[in-house]
Order: C-alpha cells, then structure tokens, then sequence
C-alpha cells in the first residue's frame, strides 16, 4: 500500500544525478501509492547554517513571509522556493527565533524537517506529479529517500504523506502497517513527544526520534524498534551521513536492493531500480528480515 | 561448646532499614553476634521486620510501623515507643516496648509475648492468634476485636468496645473498661485462670508485683458462633 | 354490552409482575421463613454489560493478519519487574484465582495447582493459608496477605512466589464474609485458629492498617520481611479503579488485581454479591488510564478478574490494558464443578446443575466446595488437573488465533482500537466505538 525508493551515492561524480535518479525510481511506484508523495535530500550544508523546510498553504507570500522573518529574526536568512514548499536558510543558532515567529506570525505554516544538509517536500497526489512540483530531478546531493502513499487508516492530507522527519537531519519512510501505533503513541506522548497525524508511520518515527534523543546511535535506535513495534514494517531512515534499511521479523512486505561500486539503491519493488545506471552489473538481494542494514559516507 | 556473646551495633542514621534487615536475616546459628543494638532508629518503620533467629536486638530510641513483624525466635526491645502493629504477626520471641506503643499492637499474633511498659492504644491484641500480651498501662478501644486465641493482660484501663466478636482468646484487666463489644463478657476468674495470670505477670518481668485478684477475666459468650436471626442486632 | 355471565366466561392471561418476578418472591418468602440473608457462592448471576457486547475488528486490507500456527505470538506475562528481585514469568496470561483450602477440598486445590502447573502458570492461595499440597503441586504460587491473617506466617511468605495484598474483591468489594460452620472441619479450623465447627467471620479491613498512606508501610514490610525479593500485588474488587489503582501503585505495588463484580466468592450475601462493585467491562479502561497518568502501564502489571469464560474474555481484556487475567469459577467448572453428570443429587438439594452455588453448605456433588471427605474423595486431582490445563490451554490458543487475525505478534500488542462495541452502554463503559461508528459515547470522562 506504500511504495519506498532510497539512493545513497557513493561516487561523488554522481551527486549532480541524484534528484534525476530518484524521479525515476519513485514514479514507478505510483501503484503502490497514487494518495501521496515525498522526499528527503540531502544535499549540501554548512554547519553554521540550518535549513527549514517549512510547507503552506497555496497562495502564501514567501517573499512576504521571508522578509516578515528577517525584521523578526535577522536580514542573514535566504528562502528558496520549490510550489508549496520554501527552504529557509538560516544562521544554525537562530532555530528557535524562526520558529517562534513562525508559530507567532504564521500559524498556517508548517515545519516538515530541519536539519544541515535536509530538504523535505511533501505533497497530495500522484508521485510523478509531486516530483515535477518540486523540480526534483533538478536536485543534487549525496542520498534521498522517497515515498508514494496510499493512504489506510488515516487521511489523505499532506500532513499525513511521508518522509516523516524525526529530528535534526533524520528522516523515516515506512510501508506497512503497524498493529500497536495506539498504544505506543500513547507512551511517547507521555515522555513529551507531540503528533501531528493519526498515521502509523509518524508513531514509527517519533519512536526513532525519541531514543536518537535519548543518546542512541541510528542502528541501535533501529534494533530496538523490533522489541517495541508490533505489525509489519519496512523502514528506510535518512541521516546527515547516510541511511538505513530494517525490515520487520516476519519481512511480508517488499524491499530490494542494489548495490554497485557507485551507489545503494533501494526500491519496494525491483521496477524501481530498473532504470538506474549499472543496474544490470549490481550486485541486487532482498534484505534480511529483523536486520538492520545501514550506510555512511566517509566525512 | 557456648559461643562468645558478641556485640554489633548499627546506626540507622547511616545504615538503612533494609540493611539492617538483611544483616539480620542472615544471621545462622553459628555465628556470635547474639546482640544487635541498633542506633537512632528514629521512627523509621519495619525495624527488625522478619527476623528468624534468636537474637537480642536492643533499639535506643522510637521506631514507627510494624517493628519486629513476623518475629521469630528473636527478643527485641524498644527503647522508646512503638508505632502501629508493632509485633504484627509475631510467631515467638519477645518483643518489649519500653515506651507507650501505637494502634494495633501484637495484631494476628500467633505466639510469643508482646510487653508494653506504657500505655498501648486502639486494637491492641486484633485478630490475635495466641500471642500473649501485657500491657502495663492502659489500652485503647476496639481491643481484641476478633481475638482468637491467646492472651491479653492489661494493668490500666480498657477503652470502648473490648473483646468485640472474640472468639477463645482471655481477656485479664485490672483497671476499668469503657464497654465490652459484641459477645464479650466479663467471666469467673477461676484458680487456673489465676495461675495463668500469673505466669504471663511472671514472664513480663512483674513477678509476685500484682496481686492476680484484682483482674477481672473477660471472653466470649459464644451466642455469634452460630447465626441466629434473634442476635441480628449484633452483626 | 356483554352480559354479566359473558364476562365470566371470558378467559384472561394472568399478568406477572416484572417487579415482583418468580425469584424475588421465593427470596421475600425465604427471609420470612428463616430471618437470615442469603448467604451462596459465586459471582453475580444478573445480566450486566459484558465482554459479549465487544467485538474485535480483524485484519483485512488495511491491517495485516498472521498466519495461525506458523507466526509467533506471544503469550508470556513478566508480573513484577518494577520493585522485586525475582519477578515472576507466566507462560500464558491466564493465572488461578485466589480460592482457599477450606472453601476447596485439599483434591481440588490440589487439581488446580496440578492445571495450572502444566500450562506454565500461577495459583493462588486463599483465606485460610497455605497447605503443604498445593505449594507441592504448583510451580508459581502466590500466597494471598488477607485481613483475616488466617495461617498467615513468615515462613510460607517467604515459601511463595509472590504475595497478593487483598483489600478486596468483586463479589464484596467493602465486604468481610461468613463461612458458616458447616466447613469448618477439624484441619481447617486448626489452620484458621478458630473453634470447630463454628461460623466464620471475616474481617472487611485489614487489622493493622487502612488507606493507601498505611498500605505503603505495609508493603515495604513485607518486602522487608522478604528481602524485597517476592513480587507484590494488589487486590480490589472494582468500585472505584481509577483511583484504587493509581493509589494501589504509589503504595508501591508490583501488580494490580482488579475483580470485577462477576467475580466469585467462597460464601458471602447474595445482596452484596449483586448490589455491590461494577461489571468487569467498566472496569478495565479506568485502571489502565491510571497506569497510562503514571507513566506506568505495562511496568505495574494488571491483572483482571470476574467472568471470564473464554479466550474472546481474554483477547479483550488484553486488548483493553490488562497483562493477564485470573479465572475462578471456570477454573473450578473445568474441575466439574456443576457438571450435569450429577443431576440427581443437584435436584435433592433443591437445585439444578449449572445453578449450585450453596458452596458454603459443604455438600457439593462435584467434591469440590466441601470438606466432606467421602465428597471430596470424589474428585481425581489428576484427572481434574488435566481438564484445567485443556481448558487453560484452549483460552489461550483462543486468544492467539484473535490476537494473530489482528496482527499482532504478541498478545499484549491488542489495543482498544482493535475493538468495537455492539450495545451503547458497552461502548460506553469500554470507551470503544460503537461498531460501524466512530462514536464513543461519554469519551474522556468517567
């Protein structure tokens, strides 16, 4: 019911392709999830600046709000623009100052990611469609994940369509369908963590997010996912460095991956994968169930 | 071959009550420390809870809740005043409360003797299962409410409602008392009954100090050991 | 105008009342005649809202299931990691409930230590004490502190598994108790301190302590007298769970008991057993609530008692908080307590198979709810056992097939949202949707 698509590039000569790539790979998987659709790149970053990936509503002003921003904050922000979606460019102590007068000044706007190097889009409608929204095959970088959504217990809005972001650079897309999202909610609202959403996924991440913030490591927070969500998952997170693969024990939905001397790929289906550069010589396997796979690229 | 008697103090205002416990739980019949004295205890509950061996344990000051619960074997001693339910449970031993001891004294107790020098307050002796206790103050109300076996001698006054559904446990005061419970009431004190009276006078250190006939003898009158619709007004 | 000999002729229905029913009036007829309350075992025998009026939503598009026998699905219950140094771990989340030597013959207790055994889960003492029998022929034993203190000493606290602090339950929450003097044989009378033969009144509180601020003290007692080693529970029936469990677990308890009012009884008033406590259905979701506002849910476990009779009761249970639950008087109808195979002597005590609740009177059939040993000597404890441990076994079996048709891999992964209600009020009470609606009338209060 969901379709996910992950590129992490090891050849850096293949980073201007990245948003090209993932185009491919993720409107083949407008079947598995014609509802919705998102991505996450990682593309480049300073480490004395942060960017915002803020989304509103059609018709919002963004050289308005950007400039409404600056006499809050500070003239040292730059916007880009992509449809729905504005990147803010901002100095790395500020985040609370932005946010705060975002929250003050623009309630209709909301925060879908931050991170260094993290840009966030996410849309209603079918996957090709997004993707053009937001010029993605324009984008650079060194990895991104992706997902197509078709929507199950919870709406189709945007606040529901994936990636969903878990903290600082970290993102999560899921495919599946976890059976305990309720009541392990419920935990982590009581440990301080709000939700936006009624969805499954969100739960999956917040659970990530809140052991990364308790001083985890990725794989490990991944590892302990396996002790405390119950149901089916694949899950495919994004980090400042790289990314990671788990598959729940019982593994009944899909996950391929390829791998060449230039790049990971990973896709819900190997139709996702089919058109990527070198396919045919990759060394292609299904991950293992219950078994965290993950990638970084060297600092 | 008699082992030496050899003194261990702890300090509970440094030492916890559960080391305490434990130190005091461990204790096998061959080791020596036979006297435990135990340190500014100040109130703290279950002071020498559970123990199960024949030890002095000497206590300088108050304690609260359920000190020496379940003893077994031990003697313990309160150098000061008791909280509730002290010897709660007691099996055997001695637990003696130099002070006045709170509500529920020697509650359930199935043996052993349980001395209060003061005064013990409300419940003392409930649901007792054969303890003996001897109380050289007075008592509080509700006393030996539900007694079942056992004795309680008291050398004061006894407050409202003594002895109320006792069943076979005996009932000795020499002082006044407020007013019997359901089911109770005042009996002959026969020559066993002295005898009995005076052996547990005896046992808590009152040796010949009283004189045994001037207790009255107080038990059950049976009439709720088997429901009857005409003593409804007692239930 | 019909003539008057018309009217005479005319034949009419007589009308009974819904008020004045059959039973009511052989209950006003009885009290006449013997000036005493009805006293009888069990629980609640009146219709209220029940596990019958929930349903679970099972996978489908959406949800995904697991295949039966294949996938695993846990069903292990750990009770008391919070405080205690060996907590206890039950293969099933189905335990024994309390039941005492004296209201049981030694043979039954003996057959339900033997089922309960054989399925990888705990028995219970009750009032009255330990026998040397059961603590033999059960593997996890769990020793009931009761206001009575009946047999109550050191040495079986320290023999048990965990200690279960009971200030209540779900056939009297409030109440003490009568066990009239038919039971009270030689051996229990010893056991109990008590005369021969006389009635039995137990006590409704406790003798050395009231209130959760006590409770506290009471607790560290006997973890103190323990080593902090034995699990500590807490029993209520239910009347008040949210506040009940919340003040049980800051007095520190391991685990909470909460018996709803179907919960059975050795002998108490009919008129408590009906009048008193709330359905089990109502009571799940408020004790939960208060686990969840401590941060404490599935930390403090809770196990659930009163009128589960199948593994659906089980599934629900779970899927509404609880870790585990307790049964009673299906653990004793597996045993063959009111088996129909004895009819005749049912009907010479005035009764019928299936409605014998006079456990109290000592003259059960089945050889269970007596301490007559010729009756007694009627229940093979093997055999009995035997059919427990089927029975245990197939609530349990039950109860996976639910829990794997909504996907779980674990029991305990069975939520409120899996369920559905069919009646308003059940809706109501288990704060569940009514089925086919998103409405759950009265959400947020209680």
């Amino acid at each position: 019911m969901c379709g996910i698509v992950g590129l992490f590039i090891k050849d850096r000569k293949l980073e201007p392709d990245l948003g090209a790539m993932l185009v491919t790979m993720l409107e083949v998987m407008s079947d598995r999830g014609p509802d919705s659709a998102g991505f996450a790149v990682y593309g480049e970053g300073r480490p004395d600046r942060l960017k915002l990936s803020l989304r509103a509503p059609a018709g919002t002003d963004f050289d308005a709000l950007a400039a409404a921003l600056r006499a809050a904050v500070g003239n040292d922000i730059g916007h880009v623009v992509r449809d729905t979606h504005v990147i803010i460019d901002i100095p790395a102590g500020t985040e609370a100052a932005v946010r705060a007068a975002l929250a003050a000044g623009h309630p209709g706007i909301a925060v879908v990611g931050a991170g260094t190097r993290m840009e966030i889009f996410k849309e209603v409608g079918l996957p090709g469609d997004v993707a053009r929204r937001f010029a993605l095959s324009t984008m650079t970088g060194s990895h991104g994940i992706g997902h197509t959504r078709m929507a199950t217990e919870s709406a189709v809005t945007t606040n529901g369509a994936h990636p969903f972001s878990t903290g600082p650079d970290q993102c999560l897309v899921h495919n599946g369908s976890l059976s305990n999202h309720n009541a392990v909610r419920r935990v982590l609202i009581r440990e301080g963590l709000r939700f936006e959403t009624q969805n499954d996924s969100e739960v999956a991440a917040g659970f990530l997010t809140h052991r990364l913030a308790k001083g985890e490591a990725l794989g490990d927070a991944l590892t302990s996912t396996l002790d405390t969500l119950d149901g089916f998952f694949t899950f495919v997170v994004g980090t400042e460095s790289g990314f990671g693969v788990l598959r729940d024990p019982i593994a009944c939905k899909p996950a391929v991956m390829a791998e060449t001397e230039s790049y990971v790929a990973f896709g819900s289906e190997y139709r996702a994968l089919a058109d990527l550069p070198g396919i045919a010589n990759a060394r292609v396997f299904e991950p293992e169930p219950a078994t965290v796979y993950f990638w970084e690229r060297a600092a | 071959m008699t082992l030496p008697l050899m003194e261990h103090t702890i300090d509970l205002g440094s030492a916890s009550v559960r080391e305490l416990n434990a130190a005091l739980h461990k204790v096998g019949p061959d080791v020596n420390q036979r006297l435990w004295r135990v340190l500014n205890p100040g109130g703290r509950h279950s002071v020498a809870a559970g123990v199960d061996a024949a030890l002095t344990i000497e206590i300088d000051g108050h304690v609260g809740y359920y000190c020496a619960g379940m003893n077994k074997l031990a003697k313990v001693i309160v150098n000061g005043n008791a909280g509730v339910g002290v010897a709660e449970n007691m099996m055997s031993g001695i637990v003696h409360v130099k002070g006045d001891a709170s509500q529920a004294a020697g509650a359930t107790a199935q043996g052993g003797l349980l001395i209060v020098d003061g005064n013990a307050s409300a419940r003392c002796g409930i649901s007792m299962k054969g303890v003996d206790i001897v109380v050289k103050g007075g008592i509080g109300h509700m006393s030996a409410f539900m007694a079942q076996s056992g004795s309680l001698t008291v050398l004061g006054d006894a407050g409202e409602a003594l002895g109320d559904s006792i069943y076979e446990a005996r009932l000795f005061v020499r002082g006044s008392v407020a007013s019997l419970g359901a089911d109770c009431i005042e009996k002959e004190l026969r020559d066993e009954h002295k005898a009995m009276l005076f052996a547990r006078l005896k046992a808590a250190g009152l040796n010949g100090a009283v004189d045994v006939s001037d207790f009255k003898r107080y038990g059950s009158a049976r009439q709720l050991y088997h429901f009857h619709v005409d003593n409804a007004g007692a239930y | 105008m019909p003539a008057p000999t018309e009217v005479q002729r005319m034949i009419t229905t007589p009308r009974k009342s819904a008020t004045f029913d059959d039973y009511t009036l052989s209950e006003i007829r009885r009290a006449a005649a013997t000036g005493i309350y009805d006293i009888r075992g069990g629980g609640a025998k009146r219709r209220v809202p029940h596990l019958d009026d929930l349903l679970f939503l099972g996978a489908s598009i959406s949800r995904y299931p697991l295949e039966g026998y294949r996938e695993k699905c846990g069903t292990n219950v750990i009770l008391g990691s919070r405080f205690a140094k060996k907590p206890i771990e039950l293969k099933i989340p189905v335990t024994v409930a309390g039941m005492s030597f004296g209201s049981l013959s030694a043979q039954a207790k003996e057959a339900l230590g033997r089922g309960a055994s054989a399925m990888g889960t705990s028995t219970t003492t009750g009032d009255g004490g330990m026998t040397p029998e059961e603590r033999g022929q059960s593997s996890i034993l769990v020793y009931q502190y009761l206001p009575s203190r009946y047999g109550m000493n050191p040495d079986d606290l320290r023999k048990a598994d965990a200690i279960e602090v009971v200030v209540g339950q779900g056939a009297k929450p409030g109440g003490g108790g009568m066990l009239l003097g038919q039971k009270i044989s030689a051996r229990v009378a010893q056991m109990r301190n008590l005369p021969e033969g006389i009635d039995q009144r137990s006590a409704c509180r406790h003798p050395d302590w009231t209130g959760p601020d006590d409770l506290e003290i009471k607790i560290e007692e006997l973890r103190e007298i323990t080593d902090w080693e034995k699990p500590i529970y807490v029993k209520v029936g239910s009347a008040r769970p949210y506040y009940d469990t919340a003040l049980a677990v800051k007095s520190g308890a391991d685990v909470i008991v909460l018996d709803g009012m179907q919960g059975g009884t050795a002998a108490t008033q009919e008129v408590f057993i009906e009048h008193v406590g709330i359905p089990l259905l109502g009571s799940i979701r408020p004790a939960v609530q208060a686990l969840q506002d401590l941060g404490l849910h599935r930390k403090v476990q809770l196990i659930v008692s009163g009128g589960i009779r199948n593994g659906a009761d089980v599934a629900k249970c779970l899927a509404l908080g609880a870790d585990a639950v307790s049964i009673g008087t299906a653990a004793l109808v597996a045993l063959g307590d009111n088996d129909p195979v004895h009819e005749a002597e049912y009907a010479a005590l005035g009764t019928t198979a299936g409605s014998y609740d006079d456990w109290h009177e000592g003259r059960d059939p089945a050889g269970i709810t007596t301490q007559d040993p010729l009756l007694a000597a009627r229940l093979d404890p093997v055999k009995a056992g035997r059919r427990l441990a089927n029975y245990l076994a197939v609530l349990t079996l039950e109860a996976q097939t639910i829990a794997r048709a909504c996907g779980k891999s674990h029991v305990h992964n069975l939520e409120p949202e899996d369920l559905v209600a069919l009646t308003v009020e059940a809706a109501a009470m288990a704060r569940v949707p009514l089925a086919g609606t998103d409405w759950i009338p009265g959400a947020g209060q209680y």
